[in-house]
């Protein structure tokens, strides 16, 4: 199982200083932190994509290619990219670029957004936001699978024997997971190719996001793409600690009360008994944690948010610090006792590599979804 | 027997309030209404200041406590809703207006609905008609032709004694029983998890539906 962190790019005034980072400092304070995650050993960083401020990251392969040279270990991914207002060619060539700089530690999660303005500032309908997401990413897909891509749809110039370049390294694609708050066409889409799925998780009540990863598991079955525990799921968390249960508390409090997605609504307590929120020990943390497996089943990725709302810089690394030295060897431990041996892991590109070379070696290709319900022959039979 | 639930959503505030008498009202003449007709009904009553809080939160979190959760499934689960508001500052009152602005806009749709309002004076009935009917209107509820708007005065000496207030009660009631007998809707659970068409409509409508 894979343990990272993801954050937003926010720049946010820390509400007990009153003070601002610039943006140059709030991004070298975000590379910090993804290199102190491979640190501590975590095995995932994950980076937003925004196009307005508070936010900073615009650009995420641009920073993640840093943060690949940087680093030797650590996965790369983002949380997430935008599937609707990107252009599907442009997210083709970026990441398959990525993945060649990085030697494979990448992959990527797809995403509406939550900007609504993002949309006609690219000129898009945000009412056609899943339709833009499908036809998107029906096109990223056989651009990093096809050599030469004929194809003509509703939202783009059509292309006729277009190659996008680089192509993959390997010639396998990075790993796509699809991320979303509240859709269930988003679950259905990540289980009709196969994809990975992940659960926000932060911004609602869990039984939520146990029926979305429940429809994603159940319908990743129905197009034999494995069993329904098969199915490679990842779920955002949030967490903030200190060695004693209260001195988190008091300390994040002023965080939360003032942090742009949730503050001044629900209290702390409220907002930590109704969501993942963890504030607390780092075995306060770890029980929360466990818990999530008991509505989700078995996973791949977990995400923890960590460095929003304001927390300065230092307080960001002491909390990977903990993280990675006191919660997540006792979560690598317990989330392998009684995990199926039949339960894959999340996906790297070794693994892909070796699965691709794996067929190959069979004389087989892999098969397309059946099902029928889908495509050239669902239009064929309707 | 038929059963059927009513939903009844009061925005008053003050404890007894005016607006929780003329909810009520219409409650119970819409219940002798069905029971003529052989229905049995459900009340569920709900003041909004119980979960003024959790209102806020919603709007603020984009989800809801587990306590406004359970009113907003009674509400959007129901066979039909009196909805009443205090008349504030020449419209429904604010808690009124943000309860409707949380539930998801599609939840209300073909609910058969009552709209009531209660203020200082009869100057402001008209708000019934320019702000309470629009709204239910957008959210594509079935509202019912009378309004029923009640004025400090109707509840004592100064009422209308030609439309007099039992009256006007008594016929927005008949209303909504017409359509709350008619309605299956609290037969139908609703997943808010069940995509809306199939979704090979969705990937193979884009090459050629």
């Amino acid at each position: 199982m894979q343990f990272g962190i993801f954050t937003v790019s926010d720049i946010t005034q820390d509400p007990t200083t009153g003070r601002t980072p610039s943006e140059h400092e709030r991004i070298t304070d975000v590379l910090t932190i993804a290199q102190h995650a491979e640190e501590v050993g975590l095995d995932v960083f994950a980076l937003g994509e925004h196009h307005n401020p508070p936010f900073f990251s615009s650009s995420p392969t641009t920073t993640l290619a840093y943060i690949a040279a940087k680093t030797s270990k650590i996965q790369l991914t983002t949380s997430t990219t935008l599937i609707t207002t990107n252009d599907p060619v442009k997210i083709a060539e970026d990441f398959a670029m990525l993945q060649h700089v990085a030697d494979g530690r990448v992959d990527l999660m797809l995403g509406r957004g939550n900007t609504g303005p993002v949309y006609p500032w690219f000129g898009k309908d945000i009412r056609q936001g899943i339709n833009l997401a499908l036809e998107n990413y029906g096109l990223l897909h056989r651009l990093w699978r096809e050599d030469f891509v004929d194809w003509d749809g509703q939202f783009r110039t059509p292309l006729q024997g277009f190659q996008s370049t680089p192509r993959p390294l390997d010639d396998v694609p990075p790993f796509v997971w699809h991320g979303s708050i509240r859709s269930p066409e988003i679950a259905e889409q990540a289980a009709y190719y196969g994809d990975g799925f992940f659960a926000n998780h932060i911004f609602w009540p869990a039984s939520h996001t146990q029926r979305m990863v429940a429809l994603y598991r159940q319908r990743f079955e129905h197009y034999e793409h494995g069993t329904a525990e098969q199915a490679i799921v990842g779920l955002g968390g949030q967490v903030f600690m200190r060695k004693n249960s209260q001195d988190a508390v008091r300390e994040f409090r002023p965080y939360f009360d003032n942090a742009p997605v949730y503050g001044h609504g629900p209290s702390l307590e409220e907002f930590t008994s109704q969501t993942p929120l963890t504030v607390g020990s780092p075995q306060e943390v770890i029980d929360k944690t466990l818990g999530f497996r008991d509505y989700v089943g078995d996973y791949q990725r977990q995400l923890f948010l960590m460095d929003h709302a304001g927390l300065p810089l230092k307080t960001v690394l002491e909390q990977l610090d903990l993280l990675g030295s006191e919660v997540v060897p006792v979560l690598r431990k317990e989330f392998a006792n009684n995990r199926p041996a039949t339960v894959p892991d999340a996906p790297t590109h070794e693994s892909l590599v070796a699965a691709r070379n794996a067929a190959k070696a069979d004389g087989g290709t892999i098969a397309a979804p059946k099902g029928a319900a889908f495509g050239a022959a669902a239009v064929k039979g309707a | 027997m038929t059963t059927r639930t009513l939903a009844v959503v009061s925005a008053g505030l003050s404890q007894p309030s005016s607006t929780r008498m003329l909810a009520d009202k219409l409650s119970d003449a819409t219940v002798a209404k069905l029971a003529e007709q052989g229905i049995d009904t459900t009340v569920e009553t709900f003041e909004l200041r119980d979960v003024a809080t959790d209102i806020m939160n919603h709007m603020l979190t984009g989800f809801p406590s587990p306590k406004l959760e359970a009113v907003i499934e009674a509400v959007t689960g129901a066979d039909g809703l009196i909805a009443v508001t205090p008349i504030f500052t020449t419209s429904y009152s604010g808690l009124f207006k943000s309860f409707f602005d949380v539930i998801d806009s599609a939840a209300l749709a073909e609910l058969p609905v009552v709209i009531g309002a209660t203020a200082g004076t009869p100057r402001h009935s008209l708000a019934l008609d320019y702000a309470l009917r629009p709204m239910f209107t957008y959210l594509h509820a079935i509202v019912a032709p009378t309004g029923v708007f009640a004025a400090t005065g109707d509840w004592g000496e100064s009422a209308d004694s030609v439309k007099t207030l039992p009256a006007r009660i008594d016929r927005a009631s008949g209303e909504l029983a017409a359509l709350v007998a008619a309605s299956d809707r609290s037969a139908n659970v609703r997943d808010p998890f069940a995509l809306d068409r199939p979704f090979g409509h969705l990937i193979g409508g884009l090459t050629g539906e």
